[in-house]
Parts: structure tokens; sequence; C-alpha cells
């Protein structure tokens, strides 16, 4: 058999070079890129042209949403309903929910598709609160999160509601809830992906019963530990 | 007068070819379907993600296969030209943003021109950012030390330039008068003489034999 005359090797090895420092690029870009979305986050704006197609604006959140526009919080108007088997059912309109006493704690936040901010800083009430102010009965063994946001809604148990890293936020990183991020009030579970860290809460309802929450009806878990749901460990 | 054709692409190189893009544009379908808002609920997310993954294990297992059973030969011939850059090479690059306006000559190219070989070394560094990304958001589900903020970014940007050079790439061997013939060097191998000196006059002036070994099989 004819062997080929090995094809001259002249010129410089350019390719292997672009190869390896498209890699070396991705990988140290790992590090590099909460930083560079942070610049990026000042300089462009997260909602409408760029924002929306550029990944990685808005200091690594990305928004999701089921509706569109996204609920607008107002003031004078809100009122949190805090509801179902309870000795003492509450309306809370915002200035009072905003009395309540709360707490501040550092946790990292989980997406069930891949991405997580670290060290976030909250604010808000802890469950306990609420509880106090409610009295649920001894058959409440559920807490239904009905979001401004129709249709989104999401249900934990009473004991994941009694984690101690769980809280209501009303501040994120030192400022009030943006819209974006669930104005006024959103449920912080650091231990469950975002799915179950509901915002733009108008409705606690203590239940008897499961149900299961948006994202649980199309598939997802309702247990959602990071790490160990959706598919993975457990 | 019957046109006088030359093979430019063995079968084996065809099939890598073709393997690599069947199997990217399932990746980008269902990793679109995984993480971005506007294509969520056209699969459900487990039946994405199993295509997702297995579609990334199909193309290294596949590209694994053909390097083990194909010619093996072939594949290296093209490593090796897609690694080297000549002075010409150089001249073809600096003046393409300019003759893709404007027309005009270009300076003589081997079987790949000089942007044929950057898009494939690009696209060979961002498969690898791709894989060590993915890897990282499939095992940082098992164990949360290895979630990092800025794989999933990472993993975005990639997929946003991988398309834009696919798009070119796509325009290029589909649409583009000057190039477009060469898709028929892709899907059937051979590609027209006379177009192929024009545009590729190293490789055609090739001593024959050496040209055609390589296409054996």
């Amino acid at each position: 058999m004819e062997r080929p005359t090995p094809t001259p090797r002249s010129g410089i090895p350019f390719g292997r070079a672009a190869l390896l420092g498209t890699f070396a690029a991705g990988i140290a870009g790992i590090a590099a890129a909460p930083s560079v979305s942070r610049f990026l986050s000042k300089a462009v704006p997260s909602t409408g042209g760029l924002g929306e197609v550029l990944p990685g604006i808005g200091g690594g959140w990305r928004i999701y949403s089921v509706q569109s526009p996204l609920p607008t919080f107002d003031p004078a108007s809100f009122e949190l309903s805090i509801t179902g088997l309870v000795e003492k059912p509450r309306r809370l309109r915002w200035s009072e929910v905003a009395a309540l006493p709360g707490v501040h704690q550092t946790s990292d936040f989980h997406c069930v598709t891949g991405w997580s901010v670290d060290n976030v800083r909250w604010e808000g009430i802890r469950a306990q609160t609420i509880i106090d102010l409610v009295r649920p009965k001894p058959s409440a063994k559920f807490v239904t999160l009905q979001s401004l946001e129709t249709p989104y809604v999401d249900q934990v148990s009473l004991d994941q509601f009694r984690e101690p890293n769980a809280m209501l936020a009303r501040r994120q990183d030192g400022k009030p809830l943006t819209r974006s991020h669930g104005a006024p009030l959103r449920l912080v579970l650091p231990s469950m992906y975002g799915y179950k860290n509901v915002k733009w809460v108008r409705e606690l309802r203590f239940d008897a019963s499961p149900a299961p929450g948006y994202w649980e009806q199309r598939g997802y878990d309702v247990d959602a530990w990071v790490g160990k749901s959706n598919g993975y460990g457990a | 007068m019957a046109r006088r054709r030359i093979g430019r692409f063995s079968r084996t190189e065809r099939a890598a070819h073709w393997l690599l893009a069947s199997t990217f544009f399932v990746m980008l379908f269902t990793g679109l379907c995984l993480s971005v808002s506007a294509f969520e609920g056209i699969l459900d997310r487990p039946t994405a993600k199993a295509w997702h993954l297995w579609s990334a294990i199909a193309l290294v297992g596949g590209l694994a296969l053909l390097a083990l059973l194909g010619n093996r030969r072939s594949l290296a011939r093209s490593a090796r030209e897609i690694d080297r850059f000549d002075s010409d090479d150089a001249r073809w690059l600096k003046g393409a943003p300019g003759r893709f306006i404007s027309g005009g000559a270009a300076p003589p190219q081997g079987r790949f021109n000089a942007g044929q070989k950057l898009n494939s070394a690009l696209i060979g560094g961002l498969m690898l950012t791709m894989y060590a990304t993915g890897f990282l958001l499939w095992y940082g589900e098992r164990d949360t030390t290895y979630r990092f903020a800025g794989t999933v970014m990472v993993h975005d940007w990639g997929t946003l330039i991988l398309m834009i050079l696919v798009a070119g790439h796509l325009y290029l061997a589909v649409l583009h008068p000057a190039t477009r013939h060469s898709l028929r060097g892709m899907t059937l191998g051979d590609v027209d003489e006379d177009w192929a000196r024009r545009h590729h006059s190293k490789w055609v002036e090739q001593p024959e034999a050496e040209r055609v070994a390589a296409d054996r099989e």
C-alpha cells in the first residue's frame, strides 16, 4: 500500500494555540464570570434589548416569570392574607408587614437550571413570627404561598417553612426587594431550589393536604432540596 | 463536457462532521428548553435533560468510534492542516473582511482556508469548554461544592458564541455564492476541480498521489 508523503509542516501551529487558548479562556471564565457579569449588569440594563439576550446580566441572577408584565407592588393597596387552618386569620397592610420584627441572614441561592448566587444578604420575617401571629391549628401541615404573579403558587411543608434559615424576605443586599426579585415579599428557603422561593407573595394559607405548585405540576420535584432532588442524589 | 471532480472529505471526516452537526442542534434545542423561559414547556425538563446529556455522550462516543474504526489517517491529516497557519493564511485573514464585502482575489489556500481553520480551532476550544462546564453543571447537582456561579454563565456565553459561529458557517456553506459549492464536499465528498483550483489552489496543486492517498478508506 502506498503511503502518502506527509504534508509539509510549514507555518506555525496557530490552530492548536487558538483551540487551547479558547479552552483556557473558558476555564478562567468560570472564575471571572461573576465579576464580568457584575460589570456588564452596570453597563447594560437587564430588561429590554441586550440585557434579555446576553447571558449573565443582573449579577448572576436570572429572572423567570410566568406572567408578563411582572407584578407591581403598591404599598397603599398591598395586603398579605394569612388564612386557612389557623386560629386567627389575618389580613395585613404593607405598613403592618413592614412593622413585623425581622432578622438578617446571608445565604446562597441555587436555581434548578444550574446557576447560583452566593452570599445573598437577606432581611426578612421568620416563620415563627407568622406562626405566633395566626396560631396554626394542629391539622395544618402545609403552607401554600400564592403569588401576585398569577397563576404562580407553591407549597412547603410546615417543617420546611420552619427551617432555621427560611424567611419571608423584605430586603435583599441592603435594599428593599426590587420588582424583578419579588417585591415586596418573597420566600427565601436556601436549602431548596429557587422555584420554591415564591416571589411577590400575597397569601400564606395553612393547609392540611399537599397540593403541587406551579412547576411541580410541570414535572419538578415537590421537595426541591438542592443537590438531592429533580433526579439527583437521594 | 463532464466536470472533473476531486475528493475533498473522506467518509470518516464527513461522518464526524454530521455527527457534530446533528448532536449540536439537539443540544442547542434541548439546552434552550432547559434554560430560556421562552422555550420552557416545549419539552418537559427530564426529557430535555436526558436528550441533552445523551447527545453529548453520543458525540464523544461517536468521535471515539470514528477515530478507532474509521479512516484515522484522514482525521489526522485534517487536524494537522487545521493546526498549521502560514504567511498566506495570515494575509488571507487580514483581507477577509474586505473580500467578504467587495470580493477580490484571495491569497492561495490549502484544502482548508484560514477562516475554516480558525473556525474549527475555535469550535474545538469551545467544545472542550462546553464539556468542562457541562460536566460541572451535572456534577454540581450531585455535590454542591462544585456549583460555581460562573459555570452556567460560561456555558451560556459558549452557546452564544457557538450559535454565531454556526450561523456564519451555515451562511457560507449554504447561501454565500462564492463558497456554497463546498457543501457538496461535505455531503458527497467531492468538489468541482475548477472551483477548488480557484479557492484551494495549494491543495489542488499538491502531487495527486499525496492528495488522493489520504482519501482512501
